[in-house]
């Protein structure tokens, strides 16, 4: 693995909000061509991350090197040029209501290149093609269902052929079969297209199908990283309960407070 | 997460409850939001001015959609308004003017109070409630479905794309609108001069135009740019900052209107007094 080429490092990165460390130190290397998944429960940081990583936050400290360039300190035109590069598949899809599905998945290609509208047609019925969804160009977001919603997302995520593509929950709010459904797409594009993927969920099973490598965040530090085998044998306690989906364990919703019976008759 | 905090953490709420926190806490937002306001100001006019040389335009498609739904969609309700106004101010001020025996003065009454203040500030008004409340619910809604921080991962800057068109449409629009509910405003007060009044319809209409200077006429104009930039630029403002889902968007709706209410008619007394005490 350490002879390949690194397309995201990031370097002890740190992100407070409100006093608290959302992250806390974060140390990641992720290669070209492979599907990164980040795991984690609901709040533990893995959107923060993702966010960072696209530049739509900047770190209190640390760095991320995205494609070479240091995404952390870069603004304006410049964080531009490298976001031509990526793409990213939403949780809620985001996409452009008041726009057809052609609209949406065309609307980089209209705006970065010079291409002829001709073309561009052609491209986006590709890409439609690709999620599955060709015939749907001339519907309304408002027209579909979430599962085809979230179809629409990834094609205009690879609209303009980035070399690393995000997927934020990729499978949350669908149904098993739907959610599988995605889950080959995103194995597939990654194949096809030979994409690096970078891939933030909770969902375990779809996490484990796509996976070349997992990486664990609990309360804003990676306990692990490793291949979905290596991490289903893991020692690790809260791994352990992450994975058997278990109530009982390190990881605890009731925190245990000692000014419990003051706040009650406070 | 912060209400949250604020709602359990009894220190905080001890000191908000100081007045002073409170005075300091709502002069630090109202000069954040002000500095946050004129930055945003300054961003569309470069990105309206120096952005199409730079071959990155706002797309005259969407522009004009906007002028279609801010101008031509307001036209029916502008006329009604105004009409109505010119009727109003022509009946109230007959009912002086009998008094002195100048009932012919009307005419200069309505067509001068119609320029001057009441088609530039009724407009705007109308415009806040009708143009400045969709911006806001529209650009809101799309902050909260993450569809803002889409635009910006595609490389599209959201000012760019969604703030310059509105502001353009709403600069040439709002001026337009008003020099209708001018017109409009005269025909009002023709009715009442004519069918109550019994004026010369003639006589009416010249007399409004003889008394009726182009300073009337280009402050007004001027005063109804400047409405047009407060409300393009509130509503919008408003609209990016918005948080917490749907009733979140609700909130900056309301919020939206009612700065830009408030702002209107601070700015419409600021103006009036310059063009009043400075004699251009």
């Amino acid at each position: 693995m350490d002879k390949q080429e690194v397309v995201i490092d990031i370097k002890d990165l740190v992100k407070q909000f409100a006093g608290r460390n959302v992250l806390d130190g974060v140390n990641l290397k992720i290669y070209r061509g492979e599907t990164f998944v980040v795991m984690g429960g609901s709040g533990c940081g893995k959107s923060t991350l993702l966010r960072h990583m696209i530049g739509t936050l900047k770190p209190d400290s640390g760095s991320i090197f995205l494609l070479g360039e240091k995404i952390t300190d870069l603004f304006g035109d410049d964080l531009d040029n490298v976001r031509k590069k990526i793409g990213m598949s939403f949780q809620s899809s985001a996409l452009f209501d008041s726009m057809t599905v052609a609209e949406n998945v065309a609307l980089g290609l209209k705006e970065h290149t010079k291409l002829q509208k001709s073309v561009i047609d052609i491209i986006v019925r590709m890409k439609l093609e690709l999620v599955g969804l060709r015939g749907f160009e001339d519907l309304m977001p408002s027209e579909l269902s979430g599962g085809m919603r979230k179809r629409v997302g990834l094609a205009r995520a690879i609209a303009m052929d980035p070399q690393i593509v995000f997927y934020d929950e990729p499978t949350s709010g669908l149904d098993p079969i739907v959610a599988a459904v995605i889950d080959k797409l995103i194995i597939d594009l990654s194949k096809k297209l030979s994409i690096t993927s970078v891939v933030v969920t909770h969902d375990m099973k779809s996490a484990m199908s796509i996976a070349d490598r997992v990486a664990m965040l609990y309360n804003g530090k990676i306990l692990e990283v490793g291949t979905p085998t290596q991490i289903k044998k893991s020692e690790n306690k809260v791994i352990h309960q992450f994975i058997t989906g278990s109530h009982d364990g390190p990881i605890r919703f009731f925190q245990q407070r000692d000014d419990y019976l003051e706040h009650l008759i406070q | 997460m912060t209400n949250k905090n604020k709602g359990i953490n009894p220190k905080e709420e001890q000191r908000m409850r100081n007045p002073v926190n409170v005075i300091g806490a709502v002069t630090f937002d109202f000069v954040r939001n002000t500095i946050e306001v004129l930055s945003l100001f300054v961003d569309t006019l470069w990105w309206a001015i120096v952005g199409p040389f730079k071959g990155k335009s706002s797309g005259r498609q969407s522009i004009f959609h906007q002028m279609v739904f801010a101008g031509v969609q307001s036209i029916v309700i502008v006329f009604f308004i105004s009409l109505f106004t010119g009727i109003v101010i022509a009946m109230q001020s007959a009912y002086q003017l009998k008094q002195l025996g100048a009932i012919i003065y009307v005419a200069p009454m309505v067509s001068i109070s119609m320029a001057r203040e009441l088609g530039p500030v009724f407009t705007a008004l109308v415009v806040t409630g009708r143009v400045g409340s969709a911006i806001t619910a529209e650009i809101g809604t799309m902050q909260v479905s993450e569809q803002i921080e889409a635009l910006e991962t595609m490389a599209l800057n959201p000012v760019r794309f969604l703030v310059v068109p509105r502001f353009l449409a709403l600069l040439v629009m709002l001026p337009c609108l008003t020099i209708m509910s001018d017109i409009v405003g005269v025909i009002g007060g023709l009715i009442v001069g004519v069918f109550n009044l019994q004026l010369n319809p003639y006589r009416y209409v010249s007399f409004s135009f003889d008394f009726l200077t182009w300073k009337d006429v280009w402050t007004g104009l001027v005063k109804s740019v400047v409405f047009s930039i407060i409300i393009s630029m509130v509503a919008c403002h408003v609209g990016l900052r918005t948080r917490g889902g749907a009733e979140g968007v609700g909130r900056a709706t309301t919020l939206s209107v009612v700065i830009s209410f408030i702002l209107v008619v601070i700015f419409d007394c600021i103006l009036t007094g310059l063009f009043y005490f400075s004699n251009v």
